[in-house]
């Protein structure tokens, strides 16, 4: 009992950990049709400035951790507006050709990340209390799994009420539904693009900051591993559903890390949910049929 | 005006002059300094040209699918990891028969080649049911659980992290070593040509046409009573063979493998090569792969170069890391030369022959290159 307990919560944390790369993915392909290769790099950059500026501020310290994150989030955010008013806008509607840019730039700045940092991951250090466990029913969770919970959730309740409360939410809400009218009725879609981007990068940005935490180092690939898993997570939940990529991004952690612990296939039981959906239902769990 | 080097004739000439020239670069004394290692008849400027056309011939494959067919790949290079590890797994397991080795390598090529066409069929049958972007994802999915049993060591054959490493005992003579290079670089060579008329005779066939007009408009080619689904599965297979066939002839020319050829990021090479040469061309992919990978080696020396070293940090990251040049060279080339390489000489030439050739539709341009 208490290791399925221990299964369950665990994945729940790398579940928000995917969650927080996901939803960017997802709310940027719902809008504008792009499958964005470069995420993984917005969070593996947010991952190391967050990391740098930590580390000086405190290194292992709380103050340290939490400046980290926030820098992690203003940079993601930072390089994502930058990367889409730069590379995406001038290819404006021609989709093989953003994505094929992204792809460029996702392959471009590991390499870049692996010139500056190295290519062997760096070991942080963190708080102590992140380190420790806490009993839930008679399992031992670890501590930093709660943060990363905790982060997700406020992430996604942010994003939520910023798509149903603002104006422009309402902009990238209608968007998502029907880009031709909301244009049409003329509205600049374009700024909208930014926004989203923006928001993507923010919330990867402070997923690379987690993800330090998470797996207790900084290194140029880690953005790009964890993107293959976000991309399944994304495709699952349906292409451009925010509600989706949260409920698949909880199931795909969770069968992966059961799967891992009967019989160590946690990587392939992903892959095979992902066909399975693929071919029951095409558009996902809750994505939008296409008309 | 058709002057004789458009004509069908002079393109045969064209082509077989080039052919010609790159057969008997071995046996000439020609140095190339920064673009290749040593002099032509040397062992390394040989391999490394040899591992060029094999990448050549691998574009070609993947531009079958991605540049006629249009569809977006993320799993091409897991045809290209079961012809390299097919051929060295199977050439392990019947090395101990007893049969003579021409026979046992003769078996193990067409077991291969049967695998390719099986995995491709059940990857392709299931991966076409679904277009555009879910397509994408269903072939990274497939190539990225492909990877994970090469990583994993599945039945004690892959090998894991190691890679696998072919059995000589049962290789003709003539394929093994350094001394045999030339071998391997003829070898190369004739899988370039062999792959290129596969790919010429898919295009021109009727079920090319079909396919490249399916890109173009689905709806249009269902309306008119064709089945787009099964000629894409034809292509997605044939493709996975002839990417099968450049894998074989890495695995004879490198003698092993390692998983690094069966990752997503390796598909992602693939999809830069094409695009660079210029996507619909054929042509393209196989420049694109030549320069590619001439750029990936050369550039990996300027990295070690003195004044390299020399420079600020500002400037000495980035140069000394091959795959962030040729990243930006490849946004560089999506953002400003749509064409590629091809596209761009093509452009030249019109221009330089006083021609105000108006844009060509997309589909036309495929054909013609």
């Amino acid at each position: 009992m208490s290791i399925i307990i221990l299964l369950l919560i665990t994945g729940v944390g790398l579940g928000a950990l995917y969650f927080l790369v996901a939803s960017g993915l997802s709310l940027i392909y719902g809008l504008m049709g792009v499958l964005n290769f470069a995420h993984g790099s917005f969070l593996t950059i947010a991952g190391f400035i967050g990391w740098e500026v930590g580390r000086r501020v405190g290194d292992g310290t709380w103050a340290g951790l939490l400046i980290g994150m926030l820098v992690g989030v203003v940079v993601g955010a930072v390089v994502a507006a930058l990367t889409e008013l730069v590379f995406i806008r001038p290819l404006y509607n021609r989709h093989i050709e953003q994505v094929l840019v992204t792809v460029g730039l996702g392959l471009a700045s590991v390499a870049l990340f692996e010139g500056i940092w190295g290519t062997d991951p760096i070991q942080i250090r963190l708080p102590g209390w992140l380190g420790e466990t806490t009993n839930v029913l008679g399992a031992n969770i670890p501590n930093d799994r709660w943060l990363l919970i905790g982060a997700a959730i406020a992430v996604l309740l942010l994003i939520v009420l910023f798509l149903q409360r603002t104006s422009y939410g309402l902009v990238i809400r209608a968007g998502v539904e029907n880009r031709t009218m909301v244009t049409a009725l003329g509205i600049d879609v374009r700024r909208a693009f930014t926004i989203v981007f923006a928001i993507g990068g923010a919330a990867a940005g402070l997923g690379g900051v987690l993800a330090s935490v998470y797996y207790g180092q900084v290194s140029a690939h880690q953005g790009t591993s964890l993107l293959i898993f976000a991309f399944i997570v994304t495709v699952i939940g349906g292409l451009g559903s925010l509600t989706g990529a949260a409920i698949a991004s909880v199931l795909v952690a969770v069968i992966q890390q059961f799967a891992n612990f009967y019989g160590g296939w946690g990587d392939f039981a992903v892959v095979l949910a992902l066909a399975l959906v693929l071919l029951f239902r095409p558009t996902g769990l809750m994505g939008k049929v296409k008309h | 005006m058709r002057t004789f080097f458009t004509s069908l004739w002079g393109k045969l000439a064209i082509g077989g002059v080039i052919v010609v020239v790159a057969a008997i670069l071995p046996l000439l004394n020609i140095h190339i300094p920064g673009v290749l290692p040593g002099p032509t008849y040397t062992a390394g400027a040989m391999s490394m040209l040899a591992y060029a056309f094999l990448i050549a011939a691998l574009a070609l494959s993947y531009h079958l699918i991605f540049g006629v067919a249009g569809m977006l790949s993320f799993g091409h290079a897991m045809f290209f990891a079961a012809g390299a590890y097919g051929l060295a797994i199977l050439l392990g397991l019947l090395a101990p028969s007893g049969m003579p080795p021409t026979v046992v390598f003769l078996i193990a090529i067409v077991l291969t080649l049967v695998l390719a066409l099986v995995l491709g069929g059940l990857v392709g049958a299931l991966a076409l049911r679904v277009t555009g972007i879910s397509f994408a994802m269903v072939t990274l999915a497939f190539a990225q659980a492909a990877n994970v049993l090469i990583r994993r060591n599945t039945g004690g054959l892959t090998g894991g992290e190691e890679g696998v490493r072919i059995t000589t005992e049962v290789v003709p003579e003539f394929f093994v070593g350094v001394v045999n290079t030339r071998n391997l670089y003829w070898l190369a060579l004739g899988i370039l040509v062999l792959v290129y008329l596969a790919c010429l005779w898919v295009e021109r066939s009727r079920l090319g046409h079909v396919v490249a007009a399916s890109r173009e408009n689905e709806l249009r080619v269902t309306v008119l009573g064709l089945r787009p689904y099964q000629v894409r599965l034809f292509v997605f297979v044939a493709a996975a063979v002839l990417g099968s066939v450049a894998g074989m002839g890495f695995m004879l020319l490198q003698s092993g493998a390692t998983p690094r050829i069966s990752t997503a990021d390796f598909t992602l090479t693939l999809l830069v090569i094409v695009v660079l040469g210029g996507v619909g061309y054929r042509w393209g992919a196989i420049v694109g792969g030549i320069v590619y990978t001439i750029l990936d080696q050369r550039l990996a020396d300027l990295a070690s170069a003195a004044w390299i070293h020399d420079l600020p940090d500002v400037l000495r990251i980035p140069l000394s890391e091959p795959l962030f040049i040729l990243g930006m060279l490849f946004v560089l080339v999506v953002m400003f030369a749509p064409g590629g390489i091809v596209g761009l000489s093509h452009r030249i030439t019109r221009r330089r022959g006083g021609k105000q050739d108006a844009a060509q539709p997309e589909a036309l341009q495929d054909v013609e290159a």
